[in-house]
């Protein structure tokens, strides 16, 4: 498929290893346009994370290029500091553990920590933290340590934590991990609000229902880190032999009074066969 | 029958049920009452000043007076007083009683004599009324300067008391670093204390000594590792907000002229018992 927009992300054959020994991507090359909604999808181990992460700027792979709005995305560019400040503010990354991101002593200062470091004067600080605790309906929790929150509370203060940053593109990694189901579909109708409103969605996941929901376009990473497929949600997710192939569904066997058989645990289609 | 538990274990559950009982403080904290009303800084500038009081003040009414004024305060601050004594009292004998108990006798502060203890015709043993009054200041002044250095930790939440030490010049990134440390070492401790309960499960009988050392000091370094990791992780998640080295903070304290009111009516108390 192609893009008719100008991309904000574009990387072209990257690799990255962990200490030169452990390899997390192969040869990656991938762009993204503004306002899409995209997913990474992969099995565990596939690289979805090491890609968010470079996308955020955070890591720099040894081989390829990075681009992003259109600079090259290296650690020599994030030594100007203008630079560093205006991709920082337009770009937000949710880590799957929020024990992580909640690093501050109060929900109300992990929210005003990014405002705060982008030198926001107080008043726009105070009014940006506001604004994310309203939205999030997390105001009671305004004095609370986030390490003695339940996990969806967790998550929210996470996700409150970026969204006072006002950040042009959201990174979000494995977002729907650990969440009870009702913390889960109030994530996901967010993620589609969040598109809905002009916002760049980079979600990386495994979680097939989850997608159905939240990209429009996907890229799919192999076991052995390479990606090996893109398309539009259709064409991937009725790609039986791909997802199989790369490990994210299953054949599940199962019987039907005296009949026994197996199919991809996932069908986009009814599930019709003769009875005797 | 219960297992019974190593030094290592026992400890963790310690420091973990140490820990716990912050959380209970900062429920104190979060109390309405007189002092969890007060700015935090003005708070710190008068305790600061009343803790000087008491080690400057010659007479050892003036200190019982001080100590009231602490049980006072505590009071109205909704302390329970028994757990506000105890907390203080019980370990005193312990610490400055061991301390203090020497200055008693002659041989140490030499005086006119109490209690005489041994008597030689080379040697003289006792209990002078010099010495007696030396330990009595010295274990007053220690009780009372704990009673309110407790007191103002009980009256205010870790956060903000961090936030409020700033006024003492402490730079913002130590403040941002002791907030942290403070954050994970609750985290920590849960898993440190996940693995054994995860060990004991798992466990039927006795250990061997030698085999249960080579299991803690496993433990030890895999948590070494973990927190490791986690350092990595949170620094990566602090430089995607816009960290870039110099902490920023924000302190929302607002001066009211009750604050005021305290201050002025503090300082002159703790002038006042220097004087007299």
């Amino acid at each position: 498929m192609k893009m008719r927009k100008e991309p904000i992300f574009e990387l072209e054959r990257v690799s990255f290893t962990y200490d030169g020994k452990v390899t997390a991507l192969r040869e990656v090359s991938l762009a993204v346009a503004a306002r899409e909604k995209i997913a990474l999808l992969g099995a565990n181990g596939s690289g979805k994370s090491t890609l968010l992460m470079i996308l955020a700027g955070l890591y720099f792979p040894a081989l390829g290029q990075v681009r992003a709005f259109g600079n090259a995305l290296t650690e020599e560019a994030f030594k100007d500091e203008s630079f560093a400040f205006s991709f920082r503010r337009k770009v937000g990354l949710l880590f799957q553990d929020p024990d992580v991101q909640l690093f501050s002593p109060t929900v109300w200062d992990e929210v005003a920590f990014a405002p705060l470091q982008l030198g926001l004067d107080q008043e726009e600080v105070v009014s940006r933290v506001e604004e994310a605790l309203r939205l999030l309906r997390i105001e009671s929790l305004r004095d609370r340590a986030p390490h003695r929150l339940s996990e969806g509370e967790k998550k929210k203060v996470a996700i409150a934590s970026i969204l006072s940053l006002h950040p042009e593109v959201w990174l979000l990694d494995e977002p729907t991990a650990g969440l009870d189901p009702r913390t889960e579909s109030w994530f996901l109708d967010f993620i589609c609000q969040l598109n809905e409103v002009g916002h760049t969605v980079i979600t990386a996941t495994h979680d097939l229902d989850a997608v159905d929901l939240i990209a429009d376009r996907i890229y799919v990473l192999s076991e052995e880190n390479r990606l090996i497929a893109q398309g539009t949600r259709q064409e991937i997710l009725s790609d039986r032999e791909l997802l199989l192939r790369c490990n994210l569904t299953h054949e599940h066997r199962h019987r039907h009074e005296r009949l026994e058989h197996a199919h991809p645990h996932r069908h986009p289609e009814r599930h019709i066969h003769p009875h005797e | 029958m219960r297992a019974r538990r190593g030094f290592i274990e026992r400890s963790i559950a310690d420091i973990t049920a140490t820990l716990e009982k912050a959380i209970f403080s900062e429920e104190l904290a979060r109390k309405e009452g007189l002092l969890q009303n007060l700015d935090p800084r003005m708070k710190v500038i008068t305790f600061l000043a009343l803790l000087l009081a008491v080690s400057l003040s010659q007479g050892l009414l003036i200190i019982v007076a001080l100590y009231f004024l602490t049980l006072l305060l505590a009071w109205r601050s909704r302390i329970p007083l028994g757990f506000f004594i105890k907390r203080v009292w019980l370990f005193m004998p312990f610490f400055t009683g061991m301390v203090a108990l020497p200055a008693l006798f002659n041989i140490f502060t030499p005086g006119e004599p109490i209690v005489t203890l041994w008597q030689t015709e080379r040697f003289h043993l006792a209990i002078t009324i010099q010495g007696l009054r030396t330990a009595t200041f010295l274990v007053l002044r220690v009780g009372v300067s704990v009673s309110l250095a407790l007191l103002s930790v009980l009256t205010t939440p870790w956060a903000t008391l961090l936030k409020a030490l700033h006024i003492l010049r402490l730079p913002q990134v130590f403040i941002l670093i002791l907030g942290m440390a403070y954050r994970y070492a609750f985290l920590l401790l849960h898993t440190a204390n996940s693995m054994f309960l995860a060990r004991q499960s798992r466990t039927v009988g006795q250990m061997p000594g030698g085999e249960n050392r080579r299991w803690i000091a496993a433990s030890a370094s895999t948590l070494l590792a973990k927190s490791y990791h986690l350092s990595q992780e949170v620094y990566l998640a602090m430089l995607s907000r816009g960290f870039r080295g110099e902490a920023q903070m924000l302190d929302t304290f607002r001066l009211k002229p009750s604050d005021w009111l305290w201050g002025a009516t503090l300082l002159a108390l703790a002038l006042l018992a220097v004087l007299m």
